[in-house]
């Protein structure tokens, strides 16, 4: 190498090694990655498909023990009306969460990126932020707080006389119950706003990349603002929204705590899968109701890339 | 940018509703820390005491899981700091075989709901006969702390111009010194950001935990049986109060750093 004879050689075992390793890209490249292969390439995606394959196997009905025999039993189970009752409950409330969120978090990313400035923008900024990063369980508590039938809910509803229509939501056959705290009312209202800041995020920087002068021209050439809204925004936000929809639904469909700590105590997906694999002790029901969210949400992101959302994100 | 200043009212109304539903129920688990109401959730509260703060300070289950929690985060950022940085540099870098495998390889653990990942670890370290401890709650937080730092490292290399490298080494640096003094204060910043975030996130983790932690508590674990089988609902107040505090600086400080790390040497050639 002609390095060597302009530069002094130069000693250390660690200069020289890391001096080899300059003169040899491939090499280095390879040492680099090399860790993430082996934990994530073989022990992650490894122990992924040894729970994956589990779901081929069924469990002997009166022994309780793991028939290591291909079978699709485990997934004719899932189809049973037990069974599949939790899948249904859990995709209903994924996408009644998506629809609920994308409708609240769209003015909130609006105006942050469009209208806020200077003091507002900051506020706009922490008001997202903060519930994004703060601990998760303690969000799920404060609604606890809020929507215990005691609770502050329960006051304003009070303060305001409409305790009529609090009544009234809570006697609503299937969603209603004993307070808001126990139904499913009270479990949709905490996964939209623990799933809020991860729609609010893409809308507004799907919205911020639009151009000012997209949106002049528009009414140049004689939009009225809801028309300029309509047509012009609103399309160009879509793929923000689609970007949002993916994280609000997958993590809504994997979710066990927010339902058995507020709700009525009907199953969902990830409960199954916990109850499953532990009390149990069906670990091949278990590994095949892991599936369904993972084959939901393959199906879901080949239609979200069709729609442009990575681009978004 | 906009050319219609005026903000139409709907809108503002709307906003800022938003921006209440989301700061409201945080606002109240610091009203509820000092309530002298003990055995539910009434509001409002009856009155305001200093007195659960003492209580608290003096439980040992909520010191032993505060710590566990602190000793894994730290850990794990730890290792995610070394992987990512080095994930970061290969598929920023350099173009090779299996990079765009790579990237996703690192996601994944995120993509996927954290009880897959969770009940996967646990049945690899059942399979290889992994006794629970720390060390297995780490490497379950280090699988999905990862692919922060790894964001955060792989952005900061685009945008830093290879040319400062091979400037360094042609004036004479060797390996070592131009990862000192020309690549690591460069990439420090985002270092910094992806590592707390990375924290903030071990720190706050229960889904994984609870299927790698064996008898453990970290305070998320605890946190979570505090809910589900309420013990002393005065103490749960005031620990959620603390564990809100101790996660807002982060978030602070890794928005200061990164924004001030937006312009960066050498990213305009």
């Amino acid at each position: 190498m002609s390095a060597g004879a302009i530069l002094p050689a130069r000693g250390g075992l660690a200069p020289r090694l890391l001096d080899w390793m300059m003169r040899h890209p491939a090499m280095f490249t390879f040492l680099l990655v090399l860790p993430i292969v082996l934990w994530l390439g073989i022990v992650y995606i490894g122990s992924l498909i040894a729970l994956l394959m589990q779901s081929f196997f069924s469990i002997d009905e009166f022994s309780g023990v793991v028939k290591h025999e291909f079978t699709l039993s485990t997934y004719a189970e899932l189809l049973r009306p037990a069974n599949f009752d939790i899948i249904l409950r859990t995709v209903v409330m994924a996408a009644a969460v998506t629809l609920a969120s994308a409708a609240i978090a769209f003015p909130i990313a609006y105006y942050a990126a469009r209208y806020a400035k200077g003091k507002w923008k900051a506020l706009f900024y922490i008001g997202i932020m903060l519930p994004l990063w703060s601990s998760y369980l303690v969000k799920v508590y404060a609604w606890k707080l809020v929507l215990a039938k005691e609770g502050i809910l329960t006051w304003i509803f009070e303060k305001l006389h409409l305790m009529w229509l609090l009544d009234g939501l809570l006697a609503l056959p299937v969603v209603g119950g004993n307070s808001l705290s126990v139904s499913y009312l009270g479990t949709f209202i905490v996964f939209i706003y623990i799933w809020l800041p991860y729609m609010i995020i893409p809308v507004q920087a799907a919205l911020e990349r639009v151009p000012g002068a997209m949106m002049e021209a528009a009414s140049d050439l004689g939009a009225t603002p809801g028309q300029s809204f309509r047509m012009v925004l609103f399309p160009l936000a879509l793929p923000g929204i689609v970007a949002g929809s993916i994280f609000t639904f997958a993590l809504t469909l994997g979710d066990y705590i927010i339902p058995q700590i507020i709700g009525s105590g009907r199953l969902f997906i990830g409960q199954a899968v916990y109850v499953q694999q532990g009390t149990a002790g069906n670990i091949p029901l278990a590994a095949a109701f892991t599936v369904v969210p993972i084959v939901i949400m393959g199906v879901y992101l080949w239609g979200a890339r069709k729609m442009g959302a990575f681009d978004a994100l | 940018m906009h050319s219609d200043t005026r903000t139409p009212l709907p809108l503002k109304i709307a906003a800022i509703g938003g921006l209440v539903f989301l700061l409201a129920p945080i606002a109240l688990i610091f009203v509820y820390a000092f309530t002298t109401e003990e055995k539910s959730f009434q509001w409002p509260p009856p009155g305001l005491t200093l007195k659960w703060f003492g209580v608290t300070m003096g439980r040992a289950d909520v010191w032993e899981a505060l710590f566990l929690s602190l000793r894994v985060a730290a850990i794990s950022t730890a290792i995610a700091l070394v992987l990512g940085t080095m994930t970061a540099a290969a598929v920023a870098r350099t173009r090779f075989f299996g990079r765009e495998t790579i990237s996703l390889l690192v996601i994944l653990p995120i993509a996927l709901p954290g009880i897959i990942t969770g009940i996967s670890l646990r049945s690899a370290f059942s399979l290889l006969d992994i006794p629970f401890s720390t060390w297995t709650i780490v490497l379950g937080h280090a699988t999905f702390c990862i692919v922060v730092v790894y964001n955060n490292a792989v952005a900061r290399f685009r945008r830093t111009s290879g040319a400062l490298i091979e400037a360094a080494m042609d004036l004479g640096a060797d390996g070592l010194q131009t990862f000192r003094l020309v690549i690591l204060p460069n990439i420090g910043t985002a270092l910094l950001a992806g590592g707390m975030l990375a924290f903030a996130l071990s720190f706050d983790e229960v889904i994984v935990t609870t299927f790698t932690a064996g008898n453990q508590s970290t305070l998320p674990i605890w946190m979570l049986e505090e809910l589900i089988r309420p013990r002393q609902r005065p103490v749960t107040n005031v620990v959620a109060m603390l564990v809100v505090l101790v996660t807002v600086f982060p978030i602070l400080a890794a928005y200061w750093l990164t924004k001030e790390g937006e312009h960066t040497e050498g990213a305009e050639k």
